[in-house]
């Protein structure tokens, strides 16, 4: 009897103790904890957070642990929690311009008022493995000395007082939420973003990649990245006056790309923007590179990439979505392919006959 | 194997089927819309289920949505009950509804189906929910959302009987064999999810209501209980349901929609029914 994808409860409870084995590995090695996983692995947490869309150090650490490491499951697991999470409030949009930064980099200016400041990166670091990381190796601290941060302006504030770039104006409506309703096309700047700031960041530096190599080609210049500490203000009705949750660390990205203008317009810039939890500057650059891409229609560029193409962007950059439509390539189909078994030998019938004659 | 279980404790640390009553009545919502205009596909704010994308999330919120606690539910992959997917599926809702599950497609009242139709009739207080991977029927002749929704506001349904008809001019026969395209109370054209187009006649006029569910596409529809349901053909090229030389191997029906076994390294051949309830039902019957 045909039983290889049938075998009911059992099986499924005993494969889920055989997973929960081979994630805890060998038991006289110590078991990993979570706070382990959030403090030495915060990358890892920052991209947990950002594409499973829930700002929670502590329970993406525990996804990523759940997940033995994989962090799309890892950001799926967060992503089903964050569904069952009542919604108090929106917040009032975040001031980048007030972060307490960590690292600020502008790669249009030499300098710009505040400084540059470097801050924690793999940016020339030679990719040699370090051995003594092998041994439990103490560390070498950064030396510090005692200084303040000059004000830092955002430097693509800086073009705008001169008119040089374009000016992004609010238009103070009510932002969709796209975990709570439909995408539907065309979608609006803030939806978008959104899906962008959800999507996998491998798609998305793929799809920036692409545009950098002629598919829809918009110039990028690393106006800025700046990573920091940024509060999270909320202001309920109710209240009458704004409160501080806390803050958040995110990774924001401005690129300065190619300028538009017409026999009635100035020339200008134009800009595409991207932002993430935690330190995540690949995934901040990729999604602003294809922030300015999807903008092509409203600067009247024309519609020829895949970066472009804003369905196709938005309906497949979302890894929890694809993973799991490819996944389920996984579960049985032989009602469907009985039914294409029949009419592929239906079809064969009369081929065959002329064959033998 | 076809009895009643006994309604199981529900887990206390879950709303009653998993979702919050916002949802759910958002959900609703959008189904008494999906009842009123047959066919039309309804946006809907489709939620992340704690199952993956793609493995029945739509039918799942669909079901949770409808969901009274006196209801039986009975849940089937591929006509089985006792699929793994079905059995995960089930296992939910008795964790997080407390609701009564059966295998009997007589004692249900909600059905949640992947790629099948039960074979006994299905009666007026029933509701089946179906699992929709691609609920658009154009999308593989038009990728674009933006042109088929036009498409379907226009009743523009000529690509679709051009692809009918190159089928035809190419094979000899219309060459889609499961998600067989029907056309709902003569307006919309629905894609009746990945069942086999065997199963489509038992869309037309049934008395059970239909509701698909597609999660992932965040679309809903419906096709009201005694609703014309035709599925796409041509005068000359009439629409034929698959049929089998072979009867079943353990029940004998040769009225089945039948699943190929390969029993050995020599290729041969069994056929069973695909609906095991329904197997079952009729080898107790045959016994007696």
């Amino acid at each position: 009897m045909y039983v290889a994808v049938k075998g009911g409860e059992q099986a499924i409870d005993n494969a889920h103790r055989l997973l929960a084995k081979k994630r805890r590995g060998d038991t006289a090695i110590t078991e990993l904890g979570v706070e382990q996983i959030r403090q030495q692995l915060p990358l890892a947490v920052a991209r947990v957070m950002s594409e499973g869309s829930l700002y929670d150090e502590e329970l993406a650490a525990l996804a990523i642990k759940q997940a033995a490491g994989d962090l799309v499951e890892a950001i799926f697991l967060l992503r089903a929690y964050r569904t069952t999470l009542p919604r108090f409030s929106p917040s009032v949009p975040i001031d980048t311009a007030q972060m307490v930064l960590s690292r600020r980099l502008s790669a249009t200016f030499k300098d710009v008022p505040g400084g540059q400041l470097l801050g924690p990166t793999f940016d020339y670091t030679h990719r040699l493995l370090d051995f003594a990381l092998l041994a439990d190796g103490e560390y070498p601290g950064p030396q510090t000395t005692e200084t303040t941060l000059e004000p830092c302006p955002r430097v693509l504030g800086l073009l705008a007082k001169e008119g040089l770039i374009k000016n992004e104006s609010d238009d103070t409506g009510s932002v969709a939420d796209i975990t709570r309703d439909p995408l539907e096309y065309p979608a609006s700047r803030a939806q978008r973003l959104q899906a962008l700031a959800r999507g996998d960041e491998g798609f998305l530096l793929a799809l920036g990649y692409s545009t950098q190599r002629g598919y829809g080609r918009n110039h990028p210049f690393a106006g800025e990245i700046r990573i920091g500490d940024v509060e999270v203000w909320i202001d309920p009705e109710e209240l009458g006056f704004p409160v501080c949750l806390g803050s958040i660390e995110v990774t924001e990205c401005e690129m300065v790309n190619q300028f538009v203008g017409s026999g009635t317009e100035l020339a200008q810039f134009t800009r595409g923007y991207g932002l993430a939890f935690g330190h995540a500057e690949r995934k901040a650059m990729g999604m602003a590179l294809v922030d300015r891409s999807l903008r092509a229609a409203e600067f009247n560029e024309e519609v020829v990439s895949p970066a472009q193409q804003e369905e196709f962007v938005l309906a497949h950059c979302d890894n929890v979505e694809a993973a799991g439509f490819v996944s389920h390539l996984k579960l049985p189909h032989y009602v469907d392919f009985q039914s294409e078994l029949e009419l592929i030998r239906k079809l064969r019938q009369p081929a065959e006959g002329t064959c033998h004659e | 194997m076809n009895d009643l279980t006994q309604a199981p404790v529900r887990d206390p640390a879950y709303n009653f089927a998993y979702l919050d009553e916002q949802t759910k009545r958002m959900i609703r919502r959008a189904l008494l819309k999906a009842v009123a205009i047959p066919g039309y596909q309804v946006p809907f704010g489709g939620r992340e289920m704690p199952l993956p994308y793609g493995w029945g999330t739509g039918g799942m919120q669909l079901t949770a949505a409808i969901l009274g606690a006196d209801d039986v539910l009975k849940v089937i992959d591929q006509g089985a009950d006792d699929t793994t997917n079905a059995v995960s599926i089930r296992r939910f809702f008795a964790r997080t509804a407390g609701v009564a599950t059966t295998e009997s497609t007589l004692h249900a009242t909600v059905i949640q189906t992947r790629h099948r139709i039960p074979e006994t009739p299905l009666q007026a207080d029933q509701i089946m929910v179906y699992q929709v991977p691609i609920p658009e029927p154009l999308r593989f002749i038009e990728p674009s959302e933006t042109e088929t929704r036009t498409m379907h506001a226009l009743n523009d349904y000529g690509v679709m009987h051009v692809k009918l008809y190159e089928d035809i001019a190419t094979f000899g026969h219309i060459a889609t064999s499961y998600a067989y395209p029907v056309m709902v109370d003569e307006r919309y054209v629905m894609d009746p999810s990945p069942i086999p187009k065997f199963d489509n006649p038992k869309l037309d006029m049934s008395p059970a209501l239909m509701l698909f569910g597609a999660g992932r596409e965040k679309r809903l529809y419906a096709v009201p209980p005694y609703t014309q349901v035709i599925s796409l053909d041509f005068e000359d090229h009439p629409f034929e349901a698959q049929k089998w030389e072979q009867c079943c191997a353990i029940c004998g029906s040769r009225d089945s929609f039948l699943d190929e076994l390969i029993l050995d390294d020599a290729g041969t051949q069994s056929f069973v029914c695909s609906d095991t309830w329904y197997c079952a039902q009729r080898v107790k019957e045959n016994n007696q």
